[in-house]
């Protein structure tokens, strides 16, 4: 098998053209960007609103549980076959939109419990002194609880992000683009080599992005949050992978 | 000045934190509220700065009513020191102290190096200055705590429990240093503690809370011991009020006899010689008491250090009955040693001496007051 | 890789059909599903959204994928487990193995399921049907999520308890069986349950490589839609799989309770 997958990925004809994988590659991250963008708006200010307040907190975890419960593939076609009829038109959109609802709804649980949990879990004692010094609600909250709740939300987008890459790679299903192509057209066209290359570029992309949002996690959070400074005995927390919330991160 | 104008806090499920509390803290003085737990002490303590709202009365500050503030400003101008300082996590210590500044417009250089002032004047040194909290220990954090509540210089300090956190040992330095800063800055203080000893060791004047919220005595710490107003206030107050309350007299002139000495380092024979009985004070080349040598009949050699008995504690000029007591009832000899403001020798005084001046004094005192009860 | 009669890949070409993009009406679907086409044609669906009826007409079928789904799902978590318990336990005991376990474990997670599920039979030479190239990354993904659960949830056992059960003539197993796994049974058996429920719904991913599950109801649903939105099979299989999520879930929070009775009583505050 790695023979062939290794002949499938370094022949070049593979690298061009619109079945060429960086073509794949940018659709693929350009599905998954847009849900990723827009999951972001939407749950991030709501989490830091319901963390703040601390009204709604209940009804959040559920909801996260309940979405989490969900099977991503049962979703994705439900969608499709639900919005296809009622698009016309521009040819792609009819699965583009379906998979984009998708993709945002995967994504947002994540994001959302892990900033409302973030807010919650900042030092109460800091958030105590904060107000007693004269901040404002809204200083309290982005000066004090936000920061100190970034190596949650970076923990959430991390898996939100998983989620989404995972997802889209299933979406190919539905004749999206995507690197999942290769894995369905490899299984149409009984071509186990171009199935196990799409299976190993698609975990090659899940691995390096990952790790670019590690490194972000490492420049964003503040040192004295994570823990990572030099030389106090005893005080330093085991790895970065300390913040990591263990979620279902594919579909 | 902070004044409680028949202040009550009552809390939604019925309970009494605060029942119409009048009181007034007076400027440039530390006023304790102290009592068992579910007094209303922090709750009383937080409605000054409005973190609670009253459910009744008026809270005064200077002539102004607190509630006319916006919750913010008034925040603004009173430094606020908490339990486990509430220092914040993901800013560097001096950033930490610059906040109220910051908050307050002033340039960010600016606010730095009035940190920087204040770590210092808290008694850090300027390396922890790039560190964070975490990299502190809770009696360094207490201090960078102090430091931020003092950073834009607010008249009034509000302080909840501000030393129960560590242990008693950095917490005596850090009530001493305290008092220090005090003595130098004036502030107008409120001070929350549990504990009676620190009451009495800090404050000008005391509030004695019982549970439920009511005030049960407001007064100056001797009066206080001297003087409970209740048998809750006595029994909280504790044991050993009269000797402790010996705490605040100064015992004026003890006047020491003279005592023979033997510098560190002479002869043993000649300690012997010079000694009135069977103990012997050492001093420095600089007249400062090192402790007492035992005299050992026909003992030879040099008068070293290792041979000294130091269990005796000194009292200076200054100092207070209790301590004139403590430093006879303690040294070897039953002579405790006088010193003076450097450290050196005055003289030793005895128990019997120190007993026959406190009740000269105290027998003036009862009888000054019962003419004022009769007449 | 030659492909024409290999025994490999018998069978996948009626599931390949179903695989290629069904393209929903614009495309007349290409080879004669024959028997697909007839069945679809003889169980003329009642409703559009009707799965209670849809269950009703196709119990048995429905059924098979159902228990099928179940094994799927569950015997990765039963083995995960068994397997995280020793290794959670050597990272912990040993913490400088704690910092690699771990990160591997993470590497591990972040590798999506369709790639594992997919380049499963080339690791363990498997035939692409078999059900082991499904319970091989579901038990990789319940391990990777557990070693950090078993190893924190030892590690919040408090140290003066380990000291005094020690201190009573302990020795190390007798310890860790009848002392940390108890104390630490609530933490795991939080990380088990988000593995079980995630678990069912990955198992639905392997309709991509043509296991019998449920989640070969969506790709029938989508067949089914080719002319007219056809729901039932699709949202009978997310009733399903949210249904035996619930009951997994359930389960593993009666079985904590049972193990740790002492959590049960309210203690006055």
């Amino acid at each position: 098998m790695i023979s062939g997958v290794i002949d499938f990925l370094t022949d070049p004809a593979q690298w061009s053209g619109p079945r060429g994988i960086p073509t794949r590659l940018g659709e693929h991250l350009y599905f998954s960007v847009i849900a990723l963008v827009i999951a972001i708006v939407v749950a991030l200010p709501v989490g830091l609103l319901i963390g703040h307040t601390g009204r709604g907190v209940a009804a959040v975890s559920l909801v996260v549980n309940a979405v989490r419960s969900l099977p991503s593939f049962g979703l994705l076609i439900f969608f499709v076959v639900l919005l296809s009829p009622l698009i016309t038109g521009k040819n792609n959109l009819v699965y583009l939109l379906p998979t984009e609802v998708v993709l945002v709804l995967l994504a947002l649980p994540s994001i959302l419990g892990n900033t409302v949990a973030g807010v919650q879990n900042a030092d109460a004692a800091a958030r105590d002194a904060a107000t007693g010094m004269g901040m404002t609600s809204s200083q309290v909250l982005f000066q004090v609880e936000l920061p100190n709740a970034m190596p949650l939300i970076i923990s959430g987008l991390r898996s939100a992000t998983l989620q989404v890459i995972a997802t889209a790679t299933i979406a190919s299903y539905v004749s999206l683009g995507g690197l999942g192509r290769y894995v369905f057209t490899g299984l149409a066209q009984q071509d186990y080599s171009q199935m196990a290359a799409g299976a190993v570029l698609v975990a090659g992309l899940a691995l390096f992005v990952d790790l670019l949002l590690a490194l972000v996690q490492r420049f964003v959070v503040s040192p004295g949050v994570s823990g990572r400074f030099s030389a106090r005995a005893g005080t330093a927390p085991a790895a970065t992978v300390t913040t990591e919330n263990p979620v279902p991160a594919v579909a | 000045m902070i004044r409680f104008d028949h202040v009550t806090k009552r809390f939604p499920d019925g309970t009494v934190a605060v029942d119409d509390l009048s009181l007034e803290a007076a400027s440039g003085k530390i006023t304790v509220l102290v009592g068992p737990s579910g007094c209303g002490k922090t709750t009383s303590l937080r409605m000054i700065n409005r973190m609670i709202e009253p459910s009744a009365g008026t809270i005064w500050l200077d002539d102004r009513d607190t509630a006319g503030f916006s919750a913010s400003d008034l925040r603004r101008g009173m430094g606020y020191v908490i339990q486990h300082a509430g220092l914040f996590p993901h800013r560097t210590i001096v950033d930490n102290v610059a906040t109220v500044p910051l908050l307050l417009g002033t340039s960010k250089a600016q606010a730095r190096s009035r940190a920087m002032e204040l770590l210092e004047r808290v008694g850090l040194d300027a390396s922890v200055a790039k560190r964070y909290p975490a990299q502190l220990s809770g009696g360094q954090q207490q201090r960078v705590g102090v430091a931020r509540a003092l950073a834009a210089d607010p008249p009034v300090m509000l302080m909840d429990e501000p030393f129960s956190a560590v242990d008693p040992v950095v917490r005596a330095q850090l009530q001493d240093e305290f008092l220090r800063l005090q003595h130098d800055l004036g502030k107008t203080i409120v001070l929350v503690t549990h504990d009676i000893d620190e009451a009495v060791k800090l404050g000008d004047r005391i509030a004695v809370l019982r549970t439920g919220g009511h005030l049960a005595q407001f007064a100056a710490p001797t009066e206080l011991l001297t003087r409970p107003a209740d048998d809750f206030v006595a029994g909280f107050v504790g044991r050993d009020r009269g000797y402790r309350a010996l705490g605040f007299e100064a015992a004026g002139d003890l006047d020491p006899q003279r005592e023979p000495t033997v510098v560190v380092g002479s002869d043993r024979a000649a300690a012997a010689s010079v000694a009135l009985d069977s103990w012997v004070l050492v001093v420095t080349e600089h007249d400062e008491p090192m402790g007492w040598l035992a005299i050992v009949p026909g003992a030879t050699g040099q008068v070293e250090p290792t041979l000294l008995n130091r269990g005796g504690t000194r009292v200076s000029v200054s100092g207070s009955f209790r301590d004139a007591l403590d430093a006879a009832l303690s040294s070897p000899s039953g002579r405790g040693v006088v010193i003076d403001e450097d450290s050196r020798l005055v003289g030793t005084v005895t128990a019997g001496e120190v007993v026959r001046r406190i009740e000269a004094q105290l027998g003036d005192r009862r009888a000054t007051a019962q003419i004022a009860a009769v007449g | 890789m030659s492909t024409a009669g290999s025994p490999l890949l018998a069978g996948l070409e009626q599931r390949a059909q179903l695989a290629a993009p069904p393209g929903l009406g614009r495309q007349v679907l290409s080879a004669p599903l024959a028997g697909l086409e007839q069945r679809a044609q003889l169980a003329a669906p009642p409703g559009q959204w009707d799965f209670v009826g849809y269950f009703r007409s196709h119990t048995s079928d429905v059924m098979s994928l159902l228990g099928q789904h179940v094994w799927l799902a569950v015997i990765p978590v039963v083995l995960g487990l068994i397997i995280a318990l020793p290794v959670g336990y050597v990272a912990r005991r040993f913490s400088w193995t704690y910092p690699p376990l771990v990160s591997i474990a993470g590497l591990l997670y972040t590798i999506p399921s369709i790639a594992l599920f997919v380049l499963a039979p080339g690791i363990l030479g498997t035939q692409i049907l078999d059900p082991v190239n499904v319970l091989f990354p579901l038990t990789i993904y319940t391990v990777a999520l557990l070693v950090r659960v078993v190893a924190d949830g030892l590690a919040s056992v408090p140290t003066d308890v380990l000291q005094s059960a020690t201190a009573m003539g302990y020795g190390s197993f007798a310890r860790l069986i009848r002392v940390e796994l108890p104390i630490a049974v609530p933490v795991i058996s939080t990380g088990l349950r988000v593995a079980a429920v995630s678990n069912v719904g990955l198992v639905t991913v392997a309709t991509a490589i043509g296991t019998a599950q449920l989640g070969q109801l969506f790709s029938t649903g989508l067949q089914m839609s080719s002319f007219r939105s056809y729901y039932a099979p699709i949202v009978l299989g997310i009733v399903l799989c949210l249904l035996l999520a619930l009951v997994l879930d359930g389960a593993i929070v009666v079985g904590t309770r049972l193990l740790t009775p002492w959590r049960r009583v309210v203690r006055p505050s």
